[in-house]
């Protein structure tokens, strides 16, 4: 079986997050690039699969610009078989990139689809479902455990009242939650390795993907911030504070 | 003028108040009309709770046995199936329900998905955090085509309840469901103290708690205090808590009157889940920690020994 797993490049979740004086925008240049935590999790998931034999290839797919090969390179080196670099101009939207992916699909007929269950950057949580959506297959999202049997998948999904068991028939699209796995750690030799791995670059517009429902950003700003409050010097001043408030 | 659809939350025949905050959403929006969709096995029940909330114009129903569980799969068509029938808005809560249900439907529809609104500026502009909340962004979507967005329930309370009932509908919706995706089961943590999401006043712990064992102080404080319980992602992913527990940029955005972190140095993704808190008490025995920057009061010691020493004085 092949699987497809996404694999998108944000600002690393350590970087401060600046927004630009004018509102047009968050600063992303020269800042850490890295790929999004939920997709390497993805990707390692997917790379298990394969070393217990059930997956026989995986290949990651990222939309992005240009200069995004050594992203895609980070993916191969972590054991990936080979990528799909679809060259946007700017981000794109997830509608935009679930229809992208579908085409990828058609294309690739993977037997399972990996995705992360957000981007850290946008928040938006919504390609995966879409993607299912317009494929026409089951989804699993927020996955803390995925076990395959056969044609279908059992996933365990981290929801707000505990955790629910599905059973979806394959193919099927899976995002993945902190607590499906621990990514490993790139190895220098792998670094070297990947340098041979196939990358295929496909231009976004020859996709030839349906336009339509974009949303516009108009505005950034920086979040209200709250204010350092006091420092209190022992319980009985808390409590003190805290009854005069009336929280206690 | 402006016909939303909310699609109601609820699970074990209970309505989630999920719902009822984006009913004061929808309200913000000045629109001609809030209708509600219940879609369960049995929907009677929600059904009446729904027609209470203030501001709901219509409550439509939708029972089939195939609704008993809340699968994406199957209720997008039919949420698509009743949106189209002149709605202009679609509206579902931001939590895993609405996260996993609104972007399917969505697709259906053929529009993108506004996420987490949390300000609303008439009908079609709207303010959604993105990098863990730390930048705000104005969005604006077509206004010759349905909005979908899900709400950001932190931002929004919840709506009174209203002396006249709405009516209720059954609504008939002719979809072809799928069957490829099947519930097995929901492992739910139970607990007699206030739910996460809706308590007024939360106790939370991290990583400096230390063990599952030692947690044990953080739910005794939390039930002196008549509070929900909370977590770091640190607590859940070293096994001291449930991952419902969790609080968040990943987990849960929550939004009490009194929150209190305790052994939490708070990462900017814990942070983005507590912003909206009315007042935020930091315990930590570093005084450097960065919870400290946004607590109201703070509180610098050895936890283990301030812990008891508070549910004594509460």
């Amino acid at each position: 079986m092949k699987i497809l797993v996404g694999y998108k490049r944000v600002v690393d979740y350590n970087v401060r997050i600046q927004v630009k004086p004018d509102g047009s925008g968050v600063v992303t240049e020269g800042v850490k690039l890295s790929a999004n935590p939920f997709d390497d999790i993805a990707l390692e998931e997917a790379l298990r699969l394969r070393e217990k034999g059930i997956a026989t290839e995986v290949v990651i797919a990222t939309i992005a610009p240009a200069d995004a090969q050594p992203h895609l390179r980070n993916g191969l080196a972590m054991g990936a078989n080979r990528a799909l670099h679809i060259v946007s101009g700017g981000p794109v939207q997830p509608l935009a990139a679930a229809r992208a992916f579908l085409k990828l699909i058609e294309k690739e007929q993977p037997g399972l689809v990996i995705l992360g269950k957000q981007a850290i950057d946008d928040d938006c949580n919504q390609t995966g479902q879409m993607l299912a959506a317009l494929w026409n297959r089951p989804q699993a999202t927020f996955a803390s455990k995925l076990e395959l049997n056969g044609n279908t998948a059992s996933v365990t999904r981290e929801v707000d009242a505990g955790l629910e068991t599905l059973e979806v028939e394959l193919p099927a699209v899976i995002t993945t939650d902190l607590r499906l796995n621990e990514p490993r750690f790139i190895k220098l030799p792998d670094i070297m390795k990947a340098k041979s791995k196939p990358i295929e670059t496909i231009e976004l517009t020859s996709l030839g993907i349906e336009q339509g429902g974009e949303i516009k950003s108009t505005r950034f700003a920086p979040p209200p911030k709250r204010s350092r409050g006091v420092m209190v010097k022992d319980v009985a001043e808390l409590v003190a504070a805290l009854k005069q408030k009336g929280l206690v | 003028m402006s016909k939303i659809l909310i699609i109601a939350e609820h699970l074990n025949g209970q309505l989630n108040a999920a719902t009822a905050r984006c009913v004061t959403c929808a309200r913000a929006m000045n629109p001609e009309s809030i209708d509600v969709l219940v879609l369960a096995d049995a929907p009677d029940a929600i059904a009446s709770a729904v027609a209470k909330l203030e501001g709901v114009s219509k409550v439509l129903t939708a029972a089939r046995a195939e609704n008993a569980h809340a699968l994406a799969a199957v209720l997008a068509p039919q949420i698509a199936a009743a949106a189209r029938n002149g709605y202009t808005h679609l509206l579902l809560p931001s939590t895993t329900f609405g996260k996993d249900v609104a972007p399917r439907t969505a697709a259906l529809l053929g529009v993108g998905q506004v996420s987490d609104i949390m300000a609303a500026d008439g009908a079609h502009k709207f303010k959604r955090p993105i990098y863990a909340g730390n930048a705000i962004v104005d969005v604006e979507t077509p206004v010759d085509a349905i909005v979908v967005g899900t709400v950001r329930t932190a931002s929004w309370p919840v709506v009174a309840e209203s002396g006249n009932a709405a009516p209720i509908e059954s609504l008939q919706l002719d979809v072809e469901l799928p069957t490829h995706t099947r519930f097995v089961g929901l492992q739910q943590a139970s607990s007699d103290r206030p739910d996460l999401q809706s308590a007024q006043r939360v106790v939370s712990g991290g990583r400096g708690v230390g063990s599952k064992e030692n947690f044990e102080i953080i739910y005794k404080l939390a039930d002196k205090m008549r509070a929900g319980v909370g977590a770091s992602r640190a607590a859940v992913d070293a096994g001291y808590v449930p991952n419902d527990l969790q609080v968040g940029q990943t987990g849960k955005i929550i939004a009490p009157e009194l929150y209190m972190a305790i052994g939490i140095s708070g990462a900017i993704q814990h942070l983005t889940g507590i912003k909206d808190a009315g007042t935020i008490v930091a315990i930590n025995k570093d005084p450097d920690a960065p919870i400290f920057e946004i607590a109201d009061y703070g509180l610098v010691g050895d936890l283990f020994k301030i812990v008891p020493e508070l549910e004594a004085a509460v």
